[in-house]
């Protein structure tokens, strides 16, 4: 007996090294051909509390996490009494031996007769690996990769460990259905949210993202500072999010391809910048990676809250649109498509995503370097016998565009409202043809909105509608109501702004039922459809525990 | 052949009598002196009366907000090293709103000069205390007399070793002159506090009291001396010293950055083979 899938989860105190296993573990499957979704659910600690690395495993593409555990790596006893109502059918925990937990259900390991305290996480890997039926070598390969060649001795102990549990586990007896193999294993990157925006930006062309570290952002402006010289790139740690977001507007005005990611209470502070952006015309990608608000929250946890923020953020009206991608590899997409907006429109263009989608690791098809264009911000020529004007106007509001130093044409940007050539302005009548020259650019961002994709059968019974990172989660559930017999359809806004109703008010009309499902409290995705349609969505799955939206929660939800 | 004419004349907002109206002479003065190019240049402003002198000279602007003229202009020097960068607001931009980039500023050492008109009180909204104004002085604001004692930009800037502590003053436009151009020369992060007089709403430090108070450091002195500077920079009061306070040659915040000896960081370019090694170390 094998299963389709199987959920992983490594549990213990933080300092633990439970993320090292799971990373490896994660790789090794990846290269074993499967499919994975990993869930990170940490606290806000260094040291102590109680984490988890969850990997969900499959032969066939999987999208969503899954709450019931088959096997739990426990390197803590607590880890054992929080998740023990948890466990599938036929599921194991794996124990240390000092712990008194025997019969059915646990593996229970001798760790201080077989490893030293320090390579005990190492040789829980093998266990796991061994179990799942990983080939040693592959694990081998990945823990080598994962530490580096910098510390021998640690790289030989650590070898020493994994193949002692790979040894001492087919010794042992054990009843546990493992995994169906994959017939291929065709070449996958393993990569999660953060790690897809980085490179999406990079294959766009990003030149300089200015960032305060938040959690849980911070990765993006991490793997952006390591790459930066190679690819010629500057990441500035900015003295807050204030700085971050204007010194960004600076690099922009100045011709760079410039970012700023930030999670809600950094981007906050960077409000204003927003507006100033779609004063001056700036071009600027803004990434938001959401965590349960208000306030500081839940630093460490998941959350959709940050819709109707987003959406609002920024004093005046002004042109913006906002991605929020469904899966790790619509952070790639999405992130180059908010660049190239963000340098033909000349405004601020949003990538809205979350905890979960943040730090998921899933495993990915290569991307296609040869057709990935890059950004160029000098696209707008002007007319070269008239004087350059930088907010010309024009029938679609977009204005010529040069950088300063460059010509020698001089380009002015106001904060103030201003005249074509950038000056500041009280007068009345140029203020209103500013106003719709900016709001003109509105159009260009609707001829280009990505239409909310609809999937499931024709003319549903249950249409679920979602937004982000819930994707994955809702076509799993609505496949699962399927079995039962149910017409189920899925709606997915992987761009919530603008919105153009033709494009999906239909099939809300058309369903018997619609339901949808959001990660937070207001259920705001419903909320801003009534606003721009009249169609109220009144059943809605909401999710603000701080924990990712997973196909059961859905389906207690509907039930 | 750079000439004032490069620069236009325009007509300002100011009151007459105004201080702003010298300091735009003298950074157009400088500038010209430089042999600077308008094109070359470009002028960061917050918001405040200070803030709307890039609209009164041709050269590139980036008019942005409250406080923040030196994180834009951060960002744009960075983008951009090419451009010679000057931002230009008042004290209540730069020292209020935008204290903490002003302290980054000066731990950076970036190479840009920030030029504060400093008239002690804010002007565009009418008279309220600013973070130089002195403790007891009587505002519509600060009926009893503002409860807090002024800051000192300049000792906190010696303090903290900016590369570049320089005070000048309105009413001395030649000397002025020559500070500006000295600050933009300088490689690393430059400041000039400039006093200057609000003749609408600050009845107290008027041009009079200035140039009763303001001397010149004589040739003798030497800004390199760090310790000596500090006293220099606590002087206020009966007398105001006026001229380079502080300097030093720490290497400039650009120089950390290898890449931007290979010019400005504009797009279009995305190196296919590097990124095809970074996008492969996640196989």
């Amino acid at each position: 007996m094998s299963r389709e899938t199987l959920h992983i989860v490594i549990g213990g105190e933080a300092g633990q090294g439970l993320v090292t296993v799971g990373q490896i573990l994660a790789k090794g499957l990846v290269r074993s051909g499967f499919s994975i979704v990993v869930t990170q659910s940490y606290q806000s600690r260094i040291r102590g509390g109680h984490n988890t690395y969850s990997i969900r495993a499959g032969k066939e593409d999987l999208a969503a996490p899954q709450e019931s555990i088959d096997l739990l790596i426990a390197l803590d006893a607590q880890t054992v009494s929080i998740h023990k109502s948890e466990m599938s059918s036929e599921a194991l925990v794996v124990v240390d031996s000092n712990w008194n937990l025997k019969g059915k259900g646990f593996l229970a390991v001798p760790f201080q007769d077989l490893v030293a305290p320090r390579y005990a996480n190492i040789f829980a890997l093998g266990v796991a690996g061994s179990l799942l039926g990983l080939s040693e070598g592959i694990v081998e390969k990945a823990q080598e990769e994962f530490f580096g060649p910098n510390d021998s001795a640690m790289n030989e102990a650590n070898r020493k460990a994994l193949k002692a549990a790979y040894q001492w586990t087919v010794e042992q007896t054990i009843h546990f259905p493992g995994l169906e193999s994959p017939s291929q294993k065709p070449p996958r990157l393993m990569l999660n949210g953060n790690e897809a925006i980085a490179l999406g930006a990079l294959s766009a062309g990003v030149k300089f993202l200015s960032f305060y570290p938040m959690t849980p952002a911070t990765s993006i402006a991490l793997f952006l500072a390591a790459q930066a010289e190679k690819m010629g790139l500057i990441v500035e740690q900015a003295e807050d999010e204030i700085s971050a977001v204007n010194m960004a507007l600076g690099a922009s005005f100045a011709g760079a391809p410039s970012m700023v990611s930030t999670s809600g209470g950094g981007f906050a502070l960077m409000v204003e910048g927003v507006s100033l952006a779609g004063m001056t015309e700036t071009p600027l990608v803004i990434v938001v990676a959401q965590r349960p608000g208000p306030a500081t929250g839940l630093p460490t946890r998941t959350e959709q809250g940050d819709l109707e923020f987003i959406l609002h953020a920024g004093h005046g009206e002004f042109p913006r649109a906002v991605f929020t991608p469904g899966s790790v590899v619509e952070c790639f997409d999405l992130i180059r498509r908010a660049f190239e907006l963000a340098e033909s429109v000349q405004t601020p263009i949003f990538l809205l995503t979350d905890q979960f989608l943040a730090d998921s690791y899933r495993a990915v098809r290569p991307f296609d370097l040869a057709d990935l264009s890059t950004v160029y911000p000098l696209q707008n020529s002007p007319d070269p016998a008239a004087s350059y004007r930088r907010y010309a106007l024009t029938e679609n509001g977009l204005s010529p565009r040069l950088l300063p130093g460059r010509t020698e044409n001089l380009v002015i940007a106001d904060s103030d409202e201003h005249t074509e050539d950038g000056h500041l302005t009280e007068d009345l009548v140029v203020r209103k043809q500013m106003v719709e020259k900016r709001l003109a650019k509105m159009k260009i961002l609707i001829d280009q909105v990505i239409p909310p994709e609809y999937s499931g059968d024709p003319q549903a019974d249950l249409l679920l509608v979602t937004w982000g990172s819930g994707k994955g989660s809702v076509l799993e559930a609505a496949e699962k109501l399927r079995l039962g017999g149910k017409r189920v359809g899925v709606l997915h806004f992987s761009q919530v702004w603008p919105l153009v109703p033709e494009q999906f008010l239909p099939l809300l009309e058309e369903a018997k039922e619609v339901v949808c499902v959001e990660g937070n409290a207001f259920g705001q995705l419903a909320r801003l459809i009534r606003r721009e349609t009249g169609f109220h969505i009144t059943r809605k799955i909401l999710r603000y525990d701080g924990l990712p939206i997973t196909p059961e929660y859905i389906l207690r939800g509907i039930s | 052949m750079v000439t004032l004419d490069d620069y236009g004349t325009f007509e300002t907002a100011w009151c007459p009598g105004c201080g702003n109206v010298s300091i735009l002479q003298a950074l157009k003065d400088a500038l010209v002196g430089l042999g600077l190019k308008p094109h070359q240049v470009l002028l960061v402003s917050g918001i405040g009366q200070a803030a709307k002198t890039p609209h009164y000279l041709r050269a590139n602007v980036f008019n942005g907000l409250h406080g923040r003229a030196l994180p834009v202009a951060t960002g744009a020097k960075l983008a951009n090293p090419d451009l010679t960068v000057i931002a230009e607001s008042g004290d209540g931009c730069n020292y209020g709103e935008g204290g903490n980039h002003f302290l980054a500023a000066i731990r950076r050492n970036i190479n840009l000069t920030l030029l504060v008109h400093n008239n002690q009180i804010y002007g565009l909204t009418k008279g309220q205390a600013s973070p130089t104004t002195p403790e007891g002085q009587i505002t519509k604001a600060q009926p009893q007399g503002v409860p807090s004692s002024p800051f000192n930009p300049l000792a906190v800037a010696v303090a903290m070793q900016a590369g570049f502590v320089a005070r000048g003053f309105s009413g001395m436009g030649t000397h002025l002159t020559r500070l500006i151009q000295e600050a933009v020369s300088h490689q690393g992060f430059s400041i000039v506090d400039i006093l200057q007089p609000c003749v609408s709403f600050n009845k107290v430090n008027t041009y009079a009291w200035y140039k009763k108070r303001c001397y010149e450091l004589p040739d003798g002195y030497d800004p390199f001396l760090w310790e000596r500077a500090m006293g220099t920079a606590m002087e206020w009061g009966e007398r105001i010293p006026l001229g380079v306070i502080y300097r030093n040659t720490r290497p400039p915040f650009e120089d950390h950055f290898p890449i931007l000896k290979t010019g400005p960081l504009v797009g279009g370019n995305v190196d296919q083979d590097k990124f095809q090694q970074i996008v492969q170390g996640f196989a």
